[in-house]
């Protein structure tokens, strides 16, 4: 594919951005070639800079941003030097860009094929006509469900996945040389991020569109590029052929994000019969109002010492389930049994006592976190809430929580959230549910919004912490290499229904559940055939949406 | 659709009790007023038969509350009463109620109308004004247009609309008059002549009401400027104006709509002050005339209006808001 001159040529590209008064360096001396067809993979974790990057490949910076140096050519056009109205007629005619998040990204004023037909009539590339029926059939050529008429809803109608192949569909209403793929994944459910990968890898083929896919996550990126780039802090790690990079990475930090995924927990005995569970949900059975059920007849145990990981998509019902548990929503139907003892359906007829044994990690450590309050005070409160303690005992006892995650207290007890990064922020929210001495923690999500090494560190130290103090987890998560990490348990569900629990060893040997296969079969693996293999095994019409509607 | 309609039905339930809670505040607040009626018309003749002798042909020996709720009976049948002032004349001279009466509501519906004309003509030019400002304001921002436009604004809208309306008169009216500084405005004058007449009290009332309208939507626009869908707009090389108009303007409507409703009730309730000075002949000469007087029927009727316009509006600007979101225009 490689022929003539690149399509894109960045040299030396600087970029900083303004915090506070200051510029600082966010890009620090970038090169990339691009060649015409060519599909680019940018990976790093986050503040690698490859957004920025990647919008700069557009001769785009974000407010706030600004280029300090270097150039880029897009197909012999120098984009810095360029005016403004140059630089804005190639945006959307020959450079298009797609976002991670099309919910956001679509306009919600507007229908999706208004919003489709405005580059090109803008652009003068075609009649509002014409690309009235080019959106139809590029909606068929991705395969979305009725492409005569979706276009005419807004987009609250349509569902993510659906959203994110309509912004494809879009970015390609002009026939652009070149599409910025900014994580057009990540939001998504794992088997509708495969009905995705799909159709963007289909069209990018079939019109011999260059891109820069940029990502984080190293199997997507597998199935998608012709050559991958590592960056990190803004300075290029290494750039290969994708086999080359899977197969042989040359640097120490590459090897590392290649390795990530090997902690596993060791097996846990499974409880002896007759063994009291810490927390039994038995026969739960929730709404929130007076809409319908969410939740129906839901079952499962979780013992000390043990992790149970509840499976499911978004909607499948997994954090109503929490909500159950911890007394927020009061299920209309069963109970929740603590050591055998049937704990008050909600939250305010709950003692002192009941309150304190059942705890919650929450995903976002951001906004779970009062970001006023000290590190003291927030841990803190539960310990003087829950144990009495004043003066120099909750002193003592918030420098030992501190201790146990790891985070030096000389260091970090006076410290605001916003002085922590991410994962010592998540950190302080286990600290927080440690504080109640509780015996049970809900862990919702609280991986998902760190990076993959940052990531494998909080499981460690939650893998510890349940040995030292014989913790029980509930852990949520649509993350099924989370899952393989760390769980002893688990627990599938679909639309409010348990579909499958079990051992996690059971769970993923095969017979499965449809269920259970689709979702296991969805997860990205990092071998480059592994997506051409899946739709040669499953067949097109038996992935995502399409084939998760076909299951009861 | 059927929850639009109960949200208006339930609205206007709501906006009736209102009115209703109005109506015995005022008529407590002007009981607690001191002197009333009879003593106020007549003045330095306030002779002790005089005063009662007024006092009882306006029933005004009864209970405060029997008088109330006389009154409300009256207004619940469509009769708000008449006014004080046109009966003190009969009994003065003598005559019965035999004459044609001119009931409050006679007298109100004029002085409505001219209101209405005076609001309309302000605000005719005020919002289309304060859309345009507000949006250019937003489209260069930071540039020096974006701030003559809000120091201009400001500066309007931090001086008492007196004050506005006497420095308007000074330099259009006395230093060069080029329109009248007094307001005559009666039923036969064509459209023209009675807007000429009406342009100063209006423009007053754009001033005053503008800034406020201008910096929301200036505000509302910037405050979506940051979000993925504009930043979007951007990369398919949409222009700046048509990245304000076409992608922030729609979803920036509903706060937008409402500080305008508020600026139109104002624009109703609010020209008091404007009208006295221009003497246009207005609700709101009326109303102070009638607080002088003590002259309850009327006060009641003109805070009733006005009431009634500030809870029609602002039920007027929920329902806007609710239909310029897609979401709940175009259910799932």
């Amino acid at each position: 594919m490689r022929t003539g001159r690149p399509l894109v040529t960045i040299r030396d590209l600087k970029i900083e951005g303004l915090a506070g008064e200051d510029w600082l360096p966010i890009v620090n001396g970038i090169d990339l070639d691009l060649a015409r067809g060519e599909v680019l993979g940018l990976i790093g974790e986050s503040g690698a800079g490859k957004s920025t990057v990647g919008l700069a490949a557009m001769g785009f910076t974000r407010d706030g941003c600004r280029i300090a140096g270097g150039s880029i050519e897009f197909d012999g056009i120098d984009l810095v030097a360029a005016s403004e109205d140059a630089r804005r007629s190639l945006l959307g005619r020959r450079i298009a860009y797609v976002a991670q998040s099309a919910a956001a990204s679509f306009n919600p004023a507007h229908r999706l094929i208004d919003q489709h037909t405005e580059g090109p009539v803008l652009h003068g590339v075609s009649s509002l006509q014409e690309s009235q029926e080019d959106a139809m059939a590029l909606y068929a050529r991705l395969r979305l469900p009725e492409p005569e008429s979706i276009g005419f809803r807004y987009p609250h109608q349509v569902s993510g996945g659906q959203l994110q192949r309509a912004m494809t569909a879009m970015a390609m209403s002009c026939r652009p040389d070149l599409i910025i793929f900014d994580e057009p994944t990540t939001a998504l459910d794992v088997t509708t991020q495969i009905e995705v990968l799909a159709a963007i890898r289909d069209i990018v083929d079939q019109f011999g569109t260059a891109a820069i896919y940029i990502t984080h996550d190293l199997a997507v990126v597998a199935q998608m590029a012709d050559r991958i780039k590592v960056l990190l802090k803004g300075d290029e790690v290494e750039e290969n052929d994708t086999r080359a990079m899977l197969a042989e990475p040359q640097e120490d930090y590459t090897k590392s994000l290649w390795a990530v995924r090997s902690f596993r927990r060791p097996e846990q005995p499974p409880a002896g019969q007759g063994a009291v569970p810490v927390i039994a949900v038995a026969g739960v059975t929730a709404g929130y109002g007076t809409a319908p059920d969410v939740l129906h007849d839901v079952s499962f145990d979780v013992h000390a010492g043990r992790t149970v990981a509840v499976v499911g998509e978004s909607g499948s019902g997994k954090s109503t389930v929490a909500r159950c548990i911890t007394g927020l929503l009061p299920p209309r139907g069963g109970e929740v049994r603590f050591n055998g003892e049937a704990l008050p359906a909600g939250y305010r007829n709950r003692s002192k006592d009941q309150l304190r044994q059942v705890q919650m990690i929450y995903q976002m450590a951001d906004t779970a976190l009062n970001p006023k309050l000290r590190i003291r005070d927030i841990v803190g409160r539960p310990v003087q809430f829950y144990r009495g303690l004043r003066g120099a005992g909750l002193r003592r006892r918030v420098e030992e929580l501190l201790e146990q995650i790891e985070l030096e207290p000389a260091l970090y007890i006076d410290r605001l959230p916003s002085e922590l990064s991410g994962g010592q922020k998540q950190r302080v929210g286990i600290a927080r549910a440690l504080a109640a001495d509780a015996q049970f923690i809900i862990c919702d999500e609280v991986t998902s919004a760190l990076d993959q090494l940052v990531a494998e560190g909080i499981l460690k130290l939650l893998d510890r912490l349940q040995n030292e103090l014989d913790l029980a987890y509930m852990f949520i998560t649509h993350d099924l290499a989370t899952v393989r990490a760390i769980a002893d348990e688990v627990v599938v569900m679909k639309d409010g229904f348990v579909v499958e629990a079990g051992p996690k060893t059971e769970m993923f040997t095969p017979p499965h559940h449809d269920y259970t296969d689709l979702l296991l079969s969805s997860v990205p693996e990092m071998d480059p055939d592994w997506l051409d293999r899946l739709l040669e095994q499953r067949g097109v019409d038996n992935i995502g949406e399409a084939a998760r509607g076909r299951i009861d | 659709m059927s929850g639009l309609a109960r949200m208006i039905g339930q609205r206007l339930a709501l906006g009736a009790f209102t009115l209703l809670v109005v109506s015995m505040v005022i008529f407590a607040a002007i009981e607690a007023l001191p002197g009333d009626f009879a003593e106020a018309i007549l003045g330095q003749g306030a002779t002790p038969e005089a005063v009662a002798a007024i006092r009882e042909s306006l029933g005004m020996d009864r209970s405060p509350v029997e008088r109330y709720f006389a009154w409300l009976g009256g207004v619940f049948s469509g009769d708000f009463g008449v006014s004080f002032n046109q009966l003190s004349f009969q009994s003065q001279y003598g005559q019965t109620g035999e004459r044609d009466v001119v009931t409050v509501a006679d007298q109100l519906a004029p002085r409505f109308a001219n209101t209405i004309f005076l609001a309309a003509t302000a605000a005719a030019v005020a919002v289309p004004l304060a859309l345009t400002l507000g949006i250019l304001a937003a489209l260069y921002r930071g540039s020096i247009f974006d701030r003559a436009a809000n120091v201009g604004t400001l500066t309007s809208i931090s001086s008492p609309e007196f004050f506005v309306a006497y420095i308007l008169i000074l330099f259009l009216a006395a230093a060069n008059p080029v329109f009248p500084s007094i307001s005559k405005i009666h039923a036969d004058l064509d459209f023209w002549e009675r807007l000429y007449r009406t342009v100063l009290p209006a423009l007053t009332l754009t001033l005053v009401v503008t800034a406020h309208m201008m910096r929301m939507t200036r505000v509302a626009i910037i405050n979506l400027l940051a979000s993925q869908y504009i930043e979007m707009a951007r990369l398919k090389g949409v222009p700046r104006w048509r990245v304000i108009v076409r992608h922030a303007l729609p979803n920036a409507l509903a706060p937008i709509i409402n500080v305008i409703a508020l600026n139109l009730a104002y624009l109703v309730t609010g020209v008091v002050v404007v009208e006295v000075v221009f003497v246009y002949p207005g609700i709101g000469q009326m109303f102070v005339d009638a607080v002088k007087l003590r002259d309850m029927p009327t006060v009641q009727a003109c805070c009733l209006v006005f009431a009634a316009a500030y809870i029609l509006l602002n039920l007027l600007a929920d329902v806007l808001s609710v239909l310029t979101n897609p979401r709940l225009r175009h259910p799932k």
